[in-house]
């Protein structure tokens, strides 16, 4: 929008873009008008009438449409009535008054009648300290109240939507922001009204309920505390807690969050995360979380976290405490004496330092460093990932997104949401998936194929079509690759394909276009950079190595990688938990959960962003980079030990695409719209603002106009389901049965399950199989007890099994199903 | 006489389409498809002067030519959503004139170039739904509705929508959400339904009374409509008259019609030959006219000349209201019913009407104060002028008006009244069984 509009508000000359509302112009400028049901993020609807101000309009003449004129100047006529800030768009010469006593008594009369029947009852309340209702009321409300107690409505204090949000009905203002951020910006409309009038009340009609993963936003959003979440409900007063900036570390995405931290009683007095707020980074994930970020970093202050070095001398002892120095130095002695069997093992849980460091120690000392993923083509992302300047918020017409093997909703929601939005704004977006996705609602072209088949369909975008119109002559191009259903080989051969259709079309080295892959971790896309490896079949690398495990459980994800294991000569495990590898490791190391250090992550988008340390280290946990310095110190390796940001400055004088970054550099913050944080709750809600750092952008081989040399990719056949045999597939929950979500299980224990497998029905009854029953599923050497659920949006001859989720699946394979129970 | 609208009073069996059609039914749409322009029906409804018969009284003609004509497909709307307390006319028009006011739709979304039009029922109105349907279905299967009319390039379906019971869904932003299947809940204006209505289409919606004058015109011409009327309201209304009448109903009289006509000449005069004390001309949601001089019921009953009484004439739901009424009773009346059918969507309305309703139940069981009176007063004139749409005005008139004008009612109602007697109750009462 280019056009400027020029009006005055309360006597101040204004010049905004066209077509906006004048609550948003006003607070471009500073001017406050309160608003309940208005938010910025979401269209106006003139609900709650807090916003009443006087707007004069250039007067015009009936018969010659011309401005009338009055001393020189257009005269303004105001309408009797005082009107709606929020649903007023600015016309130019528009004059807006809200500070007239008649505009004053329209607000005080709003706050008036919103507290007729709301209970004030702010001392118990958890949104007391942030809560628009409290302070406008102390800004535009009456001092006393004209409505006799007795008369105040009872009802529900304690009503809940789903499990994880809780609905306090005598607090509920209805102004439906609830209700509308689930419509227009998640999606998932599974709120809304139930009966009228003063009765009238916010009810979910999902099943279960209130069945969405950006819930928790809405408790950010309500301007009262009708919503409050399981997690935080009489947790703490918003007064009490520090507010320290980090980044989520569930997924690629890289969500900007702030950690509210408090002392606890409950925790001996330690210093203790009370809750997960998002951070806004219009870049990123703009000032929204999914409820896995806000709800499962229990994780970190779990009773499972380790807190001491051990060691033992013989493979036949338990391990026992031990000095840092003694264990290190342990640990130290295998590896050198290892020589080139030394391995290291590292997940992309770790920080960009840590990486580097493990990196570093596997080069200089001979040894091999391998990245712990079951997704492959991290040699694409790298060279050809989206360029510098990448923003899906800039995303609309013109651009063309392709979604390919992933069930974005499950897999990365925030970008799944970031991705509906650019659809929403006109841009082209296909969705290439085995099975039907959320995604296929907003999609220009759904493409199905058969699992298995993904380079081909893939490769068949090239061929004439409109759907190859759309991406080829789109003046950018995004693609996300997934793994819905595939292992590594299968992923790593689908990124090369991608890569190449995305070079043949010039849609690298762009902002705004290149390759995305959704990852399994936070920093899986940084350990790309490194130039870690994953290894082919991981099990046979292994054996007989000595190996230092860093952020991963082989043990308890794959019984195949625990028996290799059970034959190495060596292991250490550096972690922040305890875990089935700890359990068999000859020297556990324990280390700092991303709450406690700092650091920085890669996300899939290539953009390196900063967390900082929120509360005081476990035990005598140490951050990864400093553990792993202190072996290489004992190994005669010297690497930097102390300074995080000093480890950084090393990544960006070795890692090219990190030249030029530094921590000066990734902690710089731009002006961003809307205006949220704690002086502006009343309008953008409780999320907070960024002022540590909205992260900088790794640079792309491709935007040196390199050309990257992509390996033929061979279209061998994936494992076809033959008549009466079962195709295992696997498959990303978002909520699984993954270490750092199940310390959250209390509170997403529904969200989370029982093992389970999806079957179409037609395949279930081939097995002989029901809905719900138990079945015993193996392939290859695995094998366990799962639920059956039937769904007929994937294939027949398939089994979806959901990662993490009992069944230690790595690509797809030909399965047996037994029945153990039969349902009545 | 002879009725224009409630012609059904003069032709036996009008709802028959044979008897309608015999009796000159569908001439004017038939000739107007075939050899009109759609402009210029609009311009014979303009012309007619012809307002909207739903409350608002707008010029029904120019409200047909505001329809986007940049924004297709358009679509016609009937309001049969009758729901104010004391309107009754609509459903005797559709029951009893049922083609006339088909066709008067017809010729409105010929004219506006809709090629479906809906005629949104409230839900109780179900029955009158199938009626409808099979009089639609009769059209249908005489060839006045459905593809090519008469061979010319011109479709038109009709559509009946039942309504969930709302007095919300009678506003045509909320009747439009209705109709979409979503809640039955008013829009912000603008953009108006000529330009944003039904499914974000161009829309035009008119009451049933409206539609129903439609094909008389076009068949006799605006110059004989006009005729009839005053200059300001010209043409015929369908008066609802209830309250304390002898002969309440539906009278068609002509624009103009003084009060005391209505009342006593056509209604019967007041029961129990009482005086008349006040009058709501247009249901629940009117202003409470003050009858205090016999000069007042000589008022012409126009548009214009009503509104110099402070009061509107809106649908013309006139509601007698004699000596026997205290005005804090028939406060609590109308207060309790908007309450009950606010849609909760603007907060005024929604807290207001819910305040408003605890005081005046207070103020009407005598257990009110002066200052509840004066609290009232000061509740509804915080709802005018705040709300997202008309109802919550409404819902303040006949309460600011009935205690501004009618002070002493209130007054009497929170004076404190004498105890009661206290009686003794008889021995063989008080014996234990």
């Amino acid at each position: 929008m280019t056009n400027q509009v020029t009006l005055t508000i309360d006597g101040k000359p204004v010049t905004v873009p066209a077509g906006i509302g004048i609550v948003d112009a006003a607070k471009m400028v500073g001017i406050d008008i309160p608003v309940f049901c208005h938010h910025p993020k979401l269209e106006p609807v003139g609900m709650c009438r807090m916003c009443l101000v006087e707007i004069g309009r250039p007067m015009r003449d009936r018969a010659t449409g011309q401005i009338v004129m009055e001393n020189g100047a257009p005269k303004i006529q105001f309408l009797p009535k005082l009107e709606t800030a929020c649903t007023n768009k600015v016309e130019e010469g528009m004059v807006v008054l809200t500070q007239t006593d008649k505009a004053k008594d329209g607000q005080r009369g709003t706050v008036e009648f919103l507290l007729t029947s709301h209970p004030l009852d702010c001392p118990v309340c958890d949104k007391g300290g942030e809560c628009p209702l409290q302070n406008l009321t102390m800004a535009h409300g009456p001092g006393k109240s004209r409505f006799l107690f007795d008369e105040k409505l009872r009802l529900g204090k304690r009503v809940p939507l789903g499990d994880l949000i809780v609905l306090d009905q005598e607090r509920c203002i209805q102004c439906a922001r609830c209700i509308r951020f689930q419509d227009e910006i998640a999606g998932d409309a599974v709120l809304g009204f139930d009966d009228r009038s003063r009765s009238m009340k916010i009810i979910t009609f999902s099943d279960p309920g209130f069945d969405s993963v950006f819930s928790g936003n809405t408790s950010d959003i309500c301007p009262v505390g009708a919503l409050t979440t399981r997690d935080f409900r009489f947790e703490a007063r918003p007064w009490e807690l520090d507010a320290t900036a980090s980044i989520c570390t569930q997924c690629p995405v890289g969500c900007n969050i702030t950690l509210n931290t408090r002392r606890e009683a409950r925790a001996n007095g330690d210093i203790v995360v009370k809750r997960v707020m998002p951070r806004q980074n219009e870049e990123v994930n703009e000032i929204w979380i999914c409820d896995k970020g806000r709800f499962a970093h229990h994780y970190t202050d779990s009773k499972k976290r380790l807190t001491q070095p051990l060691a033992r001398s013989s493979k036949d002892e338990k391990p026992v405490h031990t000095s840092w120095d003694e264990a290190t130095k342990l640990a130290a002695d295998k590896f050198l004496g290892a020589k080139e069997n030394f391995v290291v093992l590292a997940s992309g849980r770790l920080a960009n330092e840590d990486l580097f460091n493990l990196k570093s120690i596997a080069d200089q000392s001979g040894g091999q460093a391998y990245l712990y993923s079951r997704i492959g083509g991290g040699e694409f992302t790298t060279q050809m990932g989206v360029g510098a300047g990448t923003n899906f918020a800039d995303m609309g017409p013109g651009t063309t997104i392709v979604v390919v093997a992933s069930d974005l909703y499950q897999e990365a929601p925030i970008w799944y949401l970031r991705v509906k939005q650019a659809a929403d704004r006109g841009a082209t977006l296909i969705v290439l998936n085995p099975r039907e996705t959320k995604l296929d609602r907003y999609a220009s072209f759904v493409v199905r194929y058969a699992y298995g088949d993904e380079v081909k369909t893939v490769s068949d975008l090239d061929n004439q079509s409109k759907i190859s119109d759309a991406f080829t002559k789109a003046e950018n191009a995004v693609f996300l690759f997934g793994s819905d259903g595939l292992g590594l080989d299968g992923t790593s051969n689908l990124a090369a394909v991608c890569a190449k259709l995305l070079q043949d079309a010039g849609h690298v080295g762009k902002p705004n276009n290149g390759l995305i892959g959704v990852w399994e971790r936070a920093n899986d896309q940084g350990a790309w950079e490194m130039a870690f490896q994953v290894a082919e079949d991981l099990a046979e690398t292994l054996k007989g190595k000595s190996v230092y495990i860093v952020g991963a459980d082989p043990v308890g994800d794959d019984p195949k990688l625990a028996e290799a294991l059970q034959g190495v000569a060596f292991v250490a495990v550096q972690d922040v938990m305890e875990t089935a590898t700890t359990e068999i490791a000859d020297v556990v190391l324990p280390a700092q959960a991303f709450t406690e250090r700092e650091g920085t992550l890669t996300s899939g988008e290539r953009r390196v962003q900063r967390f900082y340390s929120a509360v005081p280290a476990t035990g005598e946990s140490r951050p990864d980079f400093a553990i792993t310095s202190q072996v290489a110190g004992h190994m005669g390796i010297a690497l930097e030990g102390t300074s995080v940001s000093a480890v950084f400055d090393q990544v960006a004088g070795s890692v090219k695409s990190f030249e030029g970054l530094n921590y000066a550099k990734i902690s710089e913050v731009r002006p961003q719209w809307p205006i949220v944080g704690r002086g502006d709750m009343y309008y953008g809600g409780t999320t907070y603002e960024n002022t540590m750092g909205m992260g900088a952008h790794l640079s792309v081989a491709a935007q040196g106009g390199e050309t990257v040399n992509i390996p033929q990719v061979q279209m061998e056949a994936a494992p076809r389901p033959k008549e009466n045999e079962l195709l295992a597939v696997p498959v990303t929950k978002l909520y699984d049965r993954g270490t750092t979500v199940m310390m959250s299980a209390n509170l997403l224990r529904e969200r989370i399950g029982s093992p389970s497998i999806a079957l179409h029905p037609e395949s279930a009854k081939n097995l002989g199989v029901e809905d719900g029953q138990l079945v015993n599923m193996s392939f290859d050497g695995v094998s366990g007890d799962v639920i059956v659920k039937l769904d007929d949006t994937i294939s027949v001859g398939v089994a979806l099994v959901p990662r993490e989720m009992g069944l230690a699946i790595r690509e797809p394979v030909l399965a047996e199903v037994r029945s153990l129970i039969k349902v009545e | 006489m002879t009725y224009i609208v409630l012609r059904h009073r003069d032709i036996p069996d009008l709802n028959k389409l044979d008897v309608y059609q015999k009796n000159g039914g569908f001439a004017a749409f038939q000739n107007a498809v075939t050899k009109m322009k759609p402009s210029e029906v609009t311009d014979v409804v303009k012309n007619s002067g012809l307002r909207g018969r739903g409350g608002a009284g707008f010029p029904t003609g120019m409200k047909w030519s505001f329809i986007d004509n940049k924004n297709w497909p358009h679509y016609v709307v009937a309001n049969a959503d009758e729901s104010e307390p004391g309107t009754f006319k609509d459903r005797e028009i559709m029951e009893g004139n049922p083609f006339q006011f088909l066709e008067g739709l017809a010729l409105a979304s010929y004219a506006v170039g809709a090629n479906v039009a809906y005629v949104y029922l409230r839900g109780e109105f179900w029955q009158l739904g199938t009626f409808l349907d099979e009089k639609i279905a009769e059209m249908e299967k005489a060839g006045i509705l459905g593809d090519k009319l008469w061979s010319t390039d011109y479709s038109l379906r009709i559509y009946t929508h039942l309504g969930a019971g709302a007095y919300i869904c009678g506003e045509e932003t909320a009747l439009l959400e209705s109709l979409e299947g979503k809640r039955g809940q008013p829009r912000v204006r603008p953009p108006f339904p000529p330009a944003v209505g039904l499914f974000g289409k161009p829309t035009i919606i008119n009451n049933v009374e409206t539609f129903a004058n439609v094909p008389m015109i076009l068949a006799n011409g605006a110059e004989w409509y006009k005729a009839v009327g005053t200059a300001d309201s010209a043409g015929v209304k369908v008066f609802s008259l209830s309250g304390r009448v002898r002969k309440p109903g539906n009278y068609e009289l002509p624009f103009g019609t003084t009060f005391r006509e209505l009342i006593y000449t056509h209604g019967g005069g007041v029961q129990d030959s009482r005086s008349v004390k006040a009058i709501m001309p247009a249901g629940a949601s009117s202003s409470l006219i003050v009858v205090n001089d016999e000069k007042v019921l000589d008022t012409p009953m126009d548009y214009a000349t009503v509104r110099t009484l402070g009061g509107d004439l809106g649908s013309a739901s006139v509601i007698i209201i004699d000596d026997s009424v205290s005005m804090d009773w028939l406060v609590n009346k109308t207060v309790h019913f908007f309450k009950h059918e606010s849609c909760g969507k603007c907060t005024p309305c929604r807290e207001g009407t819910y305040w408003m309703a605890n005081i005046v139940e207070r103020i009407h069981h005598g257990q009110g104060t002066t200052g509840d009176v004066d609290l009232l007063l000061n509740v509804a004139k915080q709802i005018q002028g705040k709300c997202l749409c008309a109802l919550g005005e409404f819902s303040t008139m006949a309460v600011v008006t009935g205690i501004e004008r009618f002070p002493q009612d209130f007054k009497n109602a929170v004076s404190p009244a004498p105890l009661p007697p206290v009686y003794a109750k008889k021995n063989e009462g008080m014996e234990k069984v």
